[in-house]
């Protein structure tokens, strides 16, 4: 170890645990400068495998890297620092800590080398993620931070057993091109895919970010599902399930959109909607397409953070979500309003907003490989994100009828951070090369051409046109009180379903077992053993009268029997029997053996 | 293009006023109009062969947003939509 450095995940793990030492403004300072010292940290770190340690039979590895995993850590960084300034206000110590540890967590991720360094730092994004839902501190919360645990320990599980079979298979824990071959890897493939929100793997996305914390959906919004994004772009490039995968991730969540009242839901489900071009790119596997999975990554990180930020400032102002309760903010809160159509421009692709440099390499790369309902689908996936997320989010939040609301503009740290997401998505729209330059592979594409900035802005404006007529005509989907069931149904109807036949099976067989074992048993036995002599000689008396068939008068025998039994006027010789015969059985008995 | 800013400003007054309302969705018609007149002059470089046909893009988007809109509302909303409480037992 010769380098000056520490491993990439340490200052933003040990840094967030310490937060609970500062106190008011040093806590602030701390938590702004944690990201800054740790991206400066990792400018430190030369390129190829640090921090190597014996394990087992193989190694564990602390610091690969790579540009793969370097575009992932500046861009971690870089939202690390912009979600801790836009949560500057909270004083929360659960949220201070786990937001920077989730940050941290995903950044030892990226940087692992191996399966089992990764594996850790993968369930240490699992439980700082629970902390922030749970944050929220609402019952709606800690039941939808205690699904989102659940589904994530099953997704890890999963993981896990991969990687144990992985390693001794191959005899090689290092965590590298893996490919969909044999019971192991695809174990691996569905444990990342569970964090990649994969469809039906996916409601505990849908469900969790919309109920955890205004800042802590922030974080949430940036690390989970972009980790996934990693593994498969390190593990599986190439791997052609991954298109269909990516298609329908890209396609189904536009319906649900649409229909959603609730407008952190929205995005949620349009983040569901930018991973799968993702998914796709890396499906895809040539150059141009990892190149554009990575670079929307990049700029999704960004632009879904921001409208997450916008969102969450109406959230934090106005103590509202949902589209039936808003409109009309755009008085109110200019600037967020602003930053809000920024963000919407970016993911809608449009020319000069960082979505039209990245998206299209993976269209591109489709259409290069001839792949035309994959394409079809994509660009289907464009036009929706623009109708739900592009015009939906604004102009149900900010425009849309006036909800009377009136409320201050969001605070100003809020819109620093706010400011600098939407200048760094102009930007990257703008100049891309320099987004180019960091990406893995040698890039030559060329976004602003003539004919792919028309084609993007006719596909757009009748995208807009064609919400603004069915609007006008009354046909747009009127926004309701309700919500809507998704694949999260199976395990929120099926457990109780599950939890009600236990219920019912275990109650019935511990209800019989009280009534028979605690009461009438103990009940018998001590009604029994009032009178144990004189029951024994009625009741074997019967048997005795049963069994030969002599009849004498039953009622006078038991007379007598009870008369005996409580005078004890038993003659002597009687007990001396029985005890000689007990004795004379238990020496049979001994002598046998 | 840079639209968007522009447009945020013209629709600062737009509850107030339903002139200007009128007035930004007759930019906007405008707009859309001369883009679909743009491609009657300009060929786009197509790797498909349908993306050089006569406003592919713009019926394209304009389809698919309301395929979208109509499936979303009249199919999948009937199937999934409960009433807020439906989770609470």
């Amino acid at each position: 170890m010769t380098i000056d450095a520490l491993p990439p995940a340490l200052i933003m793990i040990l840094g967030g645990l310490l937060v609970p030492l500062f106190k008011g403004r040093a806590r602030q300072v701390w938590l702004l400068a944690l990201p800054i010292i740790s991206f400066a940290n990792l400018l430190l770190i030369p390129q190829g495998s640090h921090w190597v340690y014996p394990f087992l039979s193989d190694h564990l590895v602390f610091g690969r890297v790579d540009k793969l995993s370097l575009i992932f850590g500046y861009i971690f960084h870089l939202v690390a620092f912009l979600s801790a300034l836009y949560a500057l206000h909270v004083d929360d110590t659960v949220q201070n800590v786990a937001g920077t540890v989730y940050a941290g967590a995903a950044i030892g991720a990226v940087f692992a080398g191996d399966m089992f360094t990764l594996f850790v730092f993968w369930e240490a994004l699992t439980i700082s993620a629970t902390f922030l839902i749970l944050a929220r501190r609402t019952e709606k919360a800690l039941g939808a931070g205690f699904r989102y645990f659940m589904v994530h320990v099953a997704g890890g599980l999963c993981l896990l057993a991969g990687i144990i079979l992985h390693v001794s298979q191959t005899g090689s824990a290092a965590f590298d091109l893996i490919g969909l071959s044999g019971a192991a890897s695809w174990l691996i493939f569905i444990g990342i895919g569970v964090n990649c929100a994969w469809p039906i793997l996916h409601p505990w996305l849908t469900d969790a970010y919309p109920e955890a914390t205004i800042t802590g959906t922030i974080f949430l919004s940036a690390f989970t599902t972009k980790t996934a994004v990693y593994a498969l772009a390190r593990a599986f490039p190439g791997t052609e399930e991954l298109i269909i995968i990516g298609a329908t991730m890209a396609a189904f969540p536009i319906f649900y959109a649409v229909i959603e009242n609730d407008l952190r839901r929205v995005l949620a489900y349009s983040l569901i909607n930018q991973v799968g071009f993702m998914v796709v790119g890396i499906g895809i596997g040539t150059a141009l397409s990892m190149n554009g999975a990575i670079a929307h990554a990049f700029n999704d990180i960004l632009f879904k953070g921001l409208l997450f930020m916008t969102m969450g400032a109406v959230m934090y102002r106005t103590g509202k979500i949902n589209a039936t309760d808003l409109g009309g903010l755009y008085k109110s809160m200019p600037l967020t309003c602003a930053f809000c159509i920024v963000g919407a421009a970016s993911i809608s692709a449009f020319p000069l907003f960082s979505g039209f440099v990245s998206k299209s390499m993976v269209m591109e790369a489709a259409a290069h490989g001839d792949m035309r309902w994959v394409w079809f689908i994509l660009l289907f996936a464009s036009a929706g994100v623009f109708h739900h997320a592009g015009i939906k989010i604004p102009f149900f939040a900010f425009y849309s009828h006036d909800s009377g609301i009136r409320c201050k503009e969001a605070p100003l740290h809020m819109i620093l951070a706010m400011g600098i997401s939407a200048a760094l998505c102009i930007l990257i729209g703008c100049f891309p090369q320099y987004l180019y330059k960091l990406l893995p592979y040698a890039v030559d594409y060329h976004p602003y051409t003539a004919s792919h900035v028309l084609a993007q802005t006719q596909l757009l404006f009748f995208s807009a046109l064609a919400f603004t007529l069915l609007l006008l005509a009354g046909i747009y989907p009127p926004e309701i009180r309700s919500i809507n069931v998704d694949a999260d149904w199976i395990y929120r109807k099926g457990g109780a379903l599950i939890y009600r036949f236990c219920q019912w099976a275990f109650d019935g067989i511990n209800d019989w077992a009280n009534r028979i074992f605690a009461q009438r048993f103990p009940q018998l036995l001590a009604h029994f053993f009032e009178e144990p002599g004189g029951n024994f000689q009625k009741y074997g008396y019967r048997l005795w009268v049963e069994a030969s068939g002599i009849n004498r008068n039953q009622e006078k025998v038991d007379r007598n029997i009870d008369r005996r039994s409580r005078n004890a006027a038993y003659p002597v010789g009687g007990g001396v029997l029985l005890a000689v015969m007990l004795l004379a059985l238990v020496s049979v008995v001994l002598y046998l053996r | 293009m840079s639209e968007n800013p522009i447009k945020m400003d013209e629709e600062l007054g737009m509850f107030d006023k339903p002139r200007n309302v009128k007035r930004l969705l007759f930019t906007f018609y405008t707009c859309v109009a001369l883009l679909l007149v743009v491609d009657l002059f300009y060929h786009k470089h197509a790797i498909f062969a349908w993306e050089s046909y006569f406003g592919f893009y713009s019926v394209y988007g304009f389809v698919a947003c309301v395929i979208l809109v109509i499936l979303a509302k009249y199919v999948l909303r009937p199937i999934v939509m409960r009433k807020e409480d439906y989770y609470d037992d």
